[in-house]
C-alpha cells in the first residue's frame, strides 16, 4: 500500500513564495519573527532584501505592508493566524481592506491543529473576523497542491487576500496534474444524495474520509470543500442543499463565525436548510498533539462519521 | 518661496479650514490649524511633488498620520493645485470624495488615515520601499502629540531605526493638546525627544512650527541627516491663527459655527499673521 505524502500547507507557502519571488521583482515578503515557522525564511534565504523582518509587531508590520503596497509592492504578510488577525485586526481593517490594498496576510498555525503552545495561539475565529471585512478575500487551501495554487492566485488578484495556512503536515489529496484553482469556486469531491458535506482546510480531507465510513453504513455524503470562504459560493451551496436537503459544515474554527454560519448566511436567503455545524464548539482549545486535539474536539473523520449519522436520524 | 508668501498661503490654507469645517458642521479646527504652516512649506518649498501627475513613483510621499487634521491636508492640496478650492466646502458631505478622514483616491493623498498611530508605519513601508528600490523620495509623516501614546508609533519607530530609514522625517505636531485635555495631563508622552533619540532618531527641536524661517532651517537640517530617521518635534499652538481657538482644548474636534466662522475669517482676511 503506498505511503499518502503529508505536508503542511505552510510549507507549500513557503515553497510558492520563493518561486514568486523568482517570477516577480515586486513581492515582498513581511514577517513577524516567525519566519521559521510560517516558512517565509524560505523566500528570505533567496531574497534576503526582500524579506522584511518586523520582529514582534504585528500591527506595525500590517500597516508597513500596507505603505509597502502603496509603493507599488504585491506585499505578502505572515504570523500566526491569532496574531494576523486578531492583534493586527483593526490595522488590517483600517491600512489594508478600507483602501483595498494589495496586501496578503499569509496566516499561518490556524485553529487547534497548532497543538502543544495551546489555546492563546489557537485562532479559532479568524474566519469571523476576516470575512466581516468588506473587499477581503479568505482562503482556507485543503492540501499542498490547492495551497501552492492558492498563494499564486493570491499574487495575481489585485486586492487583500487572507491565506489560512496549517503547522500540521496534511495528506495531499489533490491531483497536481489535473488540479484548478478558480478562487470564490466550491469544489465537488464526491458526489451524493442524502446529506451535504461542505467542509474547508484539514477538514475537506476528514469529511472525506467519513464519506467513506458513512457509505458502509448506506449513507451516500456529497462532500464539497469550500477552500473560499469569501466570496462564498452560493450556487454550489444551494444547488448541493437542494438535491439533499440535509446540510452539514465542517471547519477547523468555531462554529460560530466561519464556514458553517457563512453557508447558513447563504442558504437563509435561498433555500432555508437546517444545517449541522461541526467545529469548534464555542470553546478555547488547549495543548496538546494536533492529532489528538482534533480527535478530542470532535474534529476528525470518526467524530464527522458518527455526527452526521446521529443528525441523519439513522 | 518668499516668507511673505508662505505666509500668504498659510493664510489661506487657514481660510480653507475654517470655511470647510464650518461648512461640514463637523471636524477638527484645532489640529488642523497648528499644522497649517508646517503643511504649506512641505507642499509649496519643500516636496518633489506634482498636482498633474500625483503618482509619480519618484515623488516625495507625505502621510498625515493625524488623519483627522485632513481640513488643514485637503485646504493645503486645494492651494497647490491638486482639485478645486470650491471643493473644500463638501468636506464630510455624503457623497463628497473628501471624507472626513484621508482616502487614498483623493489625488495628492499617498495614504488612508484616520485611525491614529496607523500612518506613520504606512510611512516606514514607503521609506524601505524607496530603499529598495533605490529611489531618493523623501516621506514624511505628520503625527499628533496625543498620537504618540498609541503603542503602534514606538513598534513603527523602532522599525524605522532599526533599518536605518534615512529617507523618513516624522514631524510631531506638538500643540500640547488632545481631546480630553492637556498631553501632561492625560497621560504625558514627555519627553518626546528623548524617546525618538532612545529609538535610535535624529532629533530636532523645532521651537516655533508657525516662523517659516525655523520651520526651513530644521527641514534643511532633517534632510541632511544620513544614516537615522529623523524626528522634528514642533511645538505649536493648537487653533493658531484664529484668535478664540489658540490654545483651547474644546477647539479640537468642534466646528465653527456661523457666527464664529465669519469671525474667524474677518480675522484671517485682515492677513497673514
Amino acid at each position: 500500500m503506498s505511503e499518502v505524502k503529508t505536508i503542511a500547507t505552510r510549507e507549500s507557502y513557503g515553497k510558492t513564495l520563493a518561486e514568486l519571488g523568482a517570477e516577480n521583482p515586486n513581492i515582498v515578503v513581511l514577517d513577524a519573527d516567525l519566519a521559521g515557522s510560517t516558512k517565509t525564511a524560505m523566500f528570505g534565504k533567496v531574497f534576503p532584501e526582500r524579506h522584511i523582518n518586523c520582529g514582534i509587531a504585528e500591527g506595525n508590520m500590517m500597516s508597513v505592508a500596507a505603505g509597502l503596497a502603496a509603493s507599488g509592492k504585491t506585499v505578502f504578510a505572515s504570523s500566526f493566524a491569532m496574531f494576523a488577525s486578531g492583534r493586527a485586526y483593526e490595522q488590517i481593517r483600517n491600512s489594508i481592506g478600507y483602501p483595498h490594498l494589495n496586501v496578503k496576510i499569509g496566516a499561518s498555525h490556524a485553529g487547534i491543529s497548532v497543538g502543544e503552545d495551546g489555546a492563546t495561539h489557537q485562532c479559532n475565529e479568524d474566519f469571523a473576523i476576516m470575512r466581516s471585512i468588506p473587499g477581503m478575500v479568505v482562503i482556507c487551501p485543503s492540501d499542498d497542491v490547492e495551497a501552492k495554487a492558492a498563494v499564486r492566485a493570491a499574487a495575481e488578484y489585485d486586492g487583500p487576500v487572507y491565506l489560512r495556512l496549517g503547522r500540521l503536515a496534511v495528506p495531499v489529496f489533490n491531483d497536481p496534474e489535473n488540479y484548478k484553482f478558480e478562487m470564490g469556486k466550491g469544489v465537488v469531491m464526491k458526489e451524493g444524495t442524502d446529506v451535504s458535506i461542505f467542509a474547508t482546510g484539514l477538514e475537506v480531507n476528514e469529511a472525506l474520509r467519513a464519506a467513506k465510513l458513512l457509505e458502509a453504513d448506506g449513507i451516500n455524503a456529497e462532500v464539497i470543500n469550500i477552500h473560499t470562504i469569501k466570496p462564498l459560493d452560493k450556487e454550489i451551496v444551494a444547488a448541493s442543499a437542494k438535491k439533499t436537503g440535509k446540510v452539514v459544515t465542517v471547519e477547523e474554527h468555531s462554529i460560530i463565525g466561519g464556514l458553517g454560519s457563512a453557508v447558513c448566511e447563504a442558504l437563509a436567503e435561498t433555500i432555508p436548510t437546517p444545517v449541522l455545524r461541526i467545529g469548534v464548539n464555542d470553546v478555547f482549545g488547549e495543548s496538546g498533539p494536533a492529532k489528538a486535539l482534533i480527535a478530542k474536539y470532535g474534529l476528525d473523520s470518526e467524530s464527522i462519521y458518527k455526527k452526521v449519522k446521529a443528525y441523519l436520524g439513522k | 518661496m518668499e516668507i511673505l508668501e508662505l505666509q500668504k498661503v498659510a493664510n489661506e490654507v487657514r481660510k480653507g479650514i475654517v470655511a470647510s469645517t464650518h461648512s461640514a458642521k463637523a471636524g477638527h479646527p484645532g489640529g488642523s490649524l497648528s499644522a497649517a504652516d508646517i503643511l504649506t512649506y512641505l507642499y509649496f518649498e519643500e516636496m518633489n511633488i506634482d498636482p498633474k501627475d500625483d503618482k509619480n513613483p519618484d515623488r516625495d510621499r507625505f502621510v498625515l498620520s493625524k488623519g483627522h487634521a485632513a481640513p488643514a491636508l485637503y485646504s493645503v492640496l486645494a492651494q497647490r493645485g491638486f482639485f478645486p478650492v470650491e471643493d473644500l466646502t463638501t468636506l464630510r458631505h455624503i457623497g463628497s470624495y473628501l471624507q472626513g478622514h484621508p482616502c487614498m483616491n483623493i489625488p495628492g493623498v499617498d495614504m488612508s488615515t484616520g485611525s491614529l498611530g496607523q500612518g506613520v508605519s504606512a510611512a516606514v513601508g514607503m521609506a524601505i520601499a524607496g530603499k529598495l528600490d533605490k529611489k531618493d523620495y523623501t516621506v514624511f509623516a505628520l503625527l499628533g502629540d496625543g498620537e504618540i501614546q498609541e503603542g503602534q508609533v514606538w513598534e513603527a519607530a523602532m522599525l524605522a531605526g532599526h533599518r536605518k530609514l534615512d529617507n523618513l522625517i516624522v514631524i510631531v505636531d506638538n500643540n500640547g493638546l488632545q481631546i480630553d485635555g492637556n498631553i501632561a495631563d492625560v497621560n504625558s508622552p514627555y519627553p518626546i525627544d528623548k524617546k525618538f533619540e532612545a529609538f535610535n532618531f535624529e532629533v530636532i527641536n523645532l521651537e516655533d512650527g508657525h516662523d517659516f524661517v525655523q520651520i526651513a532651517e530644521s527641514i534643511k537640517k532633517a534632510k541632511a541627516v544620513v544614516g537615522k530617521p529623523v524626528a522634528i518635534i514642533a511645538k505649536t499652538v493648537k487653533g493658531k491663527g484664529v484668535s478664540f481657538m489658540e490654545n483651547q482644548v474644546g477647539w479640537h474636534g468642534v466646528a465653527p459655527n456661523d457666527e464664529q466662522c465669519a469671525a474667524a475669517l474677518a480675522e484671517l482676511e485682515g492677513g497673514a499673521r
